[in-house]
């Protein structure tokens, strides 16, 4: 049974380490950041066959962050799981650091993919899909993309490619927190309806809840079981999730949070971690 | 120049796909000009290893990069104009970037496309590709050296680009030509000046160079289908030892072949030098060689710009 308590702690930690890498690195995206925290927490500590041991392992399952600008969250998932020693988050985006602006795979241990220009890394989730059909592997490809990104051209070549070559070993997950830089996405450059566009485009549509894990897992539990198509995860969420000045706030889309700012954000964050806590310790005496 | 007769570069590429297929094991992508490209040739040998991308070169380039990324060798075509210029970002920021075993085989480069004109007349790609940190850039001559720079592409660990064409060119090498990325080959000693060339304009150059040696004026010819990594050593001692030289090539002359050219030799060995190419502007629609003959891409006017930069010796 996955212990929920458990992954909600995991992502709770990760938020508080992304306020903190991007406060220290006086730079970076924390609004589409925040809002993966769960995706990120479901995917590397429980859905993802990987070992971080073995970063390379020809046979591990594979992630491209499409959005590579909130690399922090990848980034604390990593340190998480051990990838790398977590001192190097606090060296993000600094001259000389392991961890870049946006993710290298050639410098980073654990990142599948180099990402950052919109609309990339989907194709080259694709090509990782596709290549193991070609050869025969069964790992699975996941990718996550922002709504804003989806308004790339190459995102739908790339969506067209994944059903025509029936890619059942691919879920694509949209991270519709609704915000862009510029403002709301459906003011910017409407994408809705999203679900029908991917549908028509011959996916396995599902929606849910980008926070809840048993919604999350649900979908990647389905997915595993589409055949002949590839699938999408259409995941609701809240941009800034878990600091109440950032939430569903497109002017924390790319700006690091102050000193007084990333004070406020860590109180509350820890808040959030010690009421999770206080929820475990319950469980367990109740046992 | 000797007979060895004709073949357009994108069907050697074609022929070399097969016949490494056999041995090797890589994968193959196109965007819907497999028939052009000749990737076709592959196709029908190992359609498992081949996959149609559709009119989609952006994404094309990402599924290449994705593959290489799961550890394969990946060979991708288009024409260049798509492969260089639509898909530049997708090269730049998923292939480059990472350093990826994609080879990106670009074929109907530069005007001698022809009838098309010039939204498909890429005379660019030398430039934009060689801008690209990491990034091999090769535009062979004939069929036989590009037979060879597809195995060197596919022995090479990194991304390659290929510079191909469209049309039939003359046999310059014998089979079995030594061919290495970065080393230009010495086609025809000369003491006056001399011509750096690629792609079809080499053939040009040495048909160029015949024509002076009835002047009197001795040209060398180097076979300089290595773009980058540029050969600097044997152009320097060429422009020390000659004292004039003279860059041919069916492009551009910004940023490709003569840009790299004049590039270096102001720094290693400055000496006169003429830039034989498209003159920064864009081509236009007409037979192959009406089109390189109105764009002074003729054997006579490398000869021309031969006899012009001796003049500043």
């Amino acid at each position: 049974m996955r212990d929920l308590s458990l992954l909600r702690r995991k992502a709770a930690e990760l938020r508080l380490d992304i306020v903190k890498m991007i406060h220290l690195a006086a730079s970076g995206h924390p609004g589409g950041s925040l809002s993966i925290a769960e995706l990120l927490t479901a995917l590397y500590h429980d859905e993802l066959r990987h070992d971080p041991r073995a970063p390379k392992d020809p046979a591990r399952d594979r992630f491209v962050l499409s959005k590579g600008h909130t690399a922090p969250a990848l980034y604390a998932v990593l340190a998480q799981c051990g990838y790398f020693d977590r001192e190097e988050l606090w060296k993000l985006r600094q001259v000389g650091a392991m961890l870049q602006g946006h993710p290298d795979r050639k410098g980073t241990p654990g990142v599948d993919m180099s990402t950052g220009s919109l609309g990339l890394g989907i194709s080259a989730a694709c090509g990782m899909a596709k290549a193991a059909k070609m050869a025969g592997d069964n790992y699975r490809v996941y990718t996550i993309l922002g709504d804003g990104e989806i308004e790339e051209g190459q995102v739908w070549e790339a969506l067209m490619f994944a059903a025509h070559y029936q890619l059942d070993n691919l879920v694509v997950i949209i991270d519709a927190n609704g915000l862009q830089i510029d403002g709301r996405v459906k003011d910017v450059m409407n994408v809705e309806p999203i679900a029908d566009k991917l549908a028509a485009f011959g996916f396995a549509v599902s929606a849910v809840d980008g926070h809840d894990f048993e919604e999350i897992f649900s979908a990647f539990d389905l997915a595993k079981m589409t055949k002949d198509r590839p699938t999408a995860i259409i995941a609701k969420t809240v941009k800034g999730k878990g600091v109440s000045f950032m939430e569903d706030n497109a002017s924390w889309h790319g700006s690091a949070p102050n000193a007084e700012q990333y004070e406020q954000a860590r109180q509350e964050l820890e808040a959030v971690l010690a009421a999770i806590d206080a929820e475990i310790d319950a469980e367990t005496e109740g046992k | 120049m000797k007979d060895l007769g004709k073949q357009a570069t994108r069907e050697a590429y074609g022929l070399a796909l097969k016949e490494l297929g056999e041995t090797h094991d890589f994968f193959v992508l196109d965007a819907d000009l497999s028939k052009s490209t000749k990737t076709n040739t592959f196709e029908k040998a190992f359609p498992d290893r081949f996959v149609n991308c559709g009119i989609a070169e952006g994404n094309m380039m990402g599924v290449a990069a994705g593959m290489a990324a799961a550890g394969h060798t990946v060979f991708a075509s288009t024409f260049a104009m798509f492969a260089a210029g639509r898909a530049y970002d997708a090269v730049r920021n998923a292939i480059g970037y990472p350093h990826l075993n994609v080879k990106i085989a670009a074929t109907h480069a530069g005007l001698s496309v022809g009838e098309d004109g010039a939204t498909h007349q890429c005379i660019e790609d030398l430039a934009l590709m060689r801008a690209i940190p990491g990034m091999v850039v090769c535009c062979p001559s004939d069929g036989v050296t590009t037979r060879a720079a597809v195995a060197a592409a596919l022995a090479h660990d990194g991304p390659v680009y290929l510079r191909l064409g469209r049309l039939s060119v003359p046999t310059l090498y014998e089979e079995g030509t030594p061919f290495s990325f970065g080393k230009a080959i010495v086609l025809k000693e000369g003491s006056d000046l001399t011509i750096v060339a690629c792609g079809l304009m080499t053939a040009r150059a040495l048909l160029a160079a015949e024509a002076l040696e009835a002047e009197g004026i001795s040209a060398a010819v180097l076979d300089c289908h290595t773009v980058k990594p540029l050969d600097a050593e044997t152009i320097t001692a060429y422009a020390k030892k000659t004292g004039a030289v003279v860059t041919a090539e069916e492009h551009s002359i910004l940023g490709g072949l003569g840009g790299a050219v004049a590039e270096l030799l102001s720094e290693t060995c400055p000496v006169p030098l003429r830039r034989v190419g498209v003159r920064d502007v864009f081509g236009s629609s007409g037979k192959a060689e009406a089109v390189l003959t109105a764009y002074g891409l003729t054997a006579e006017d490398v000869a021309e710009a031969a006899r012009e930069v001796l003049k500043g010796k």
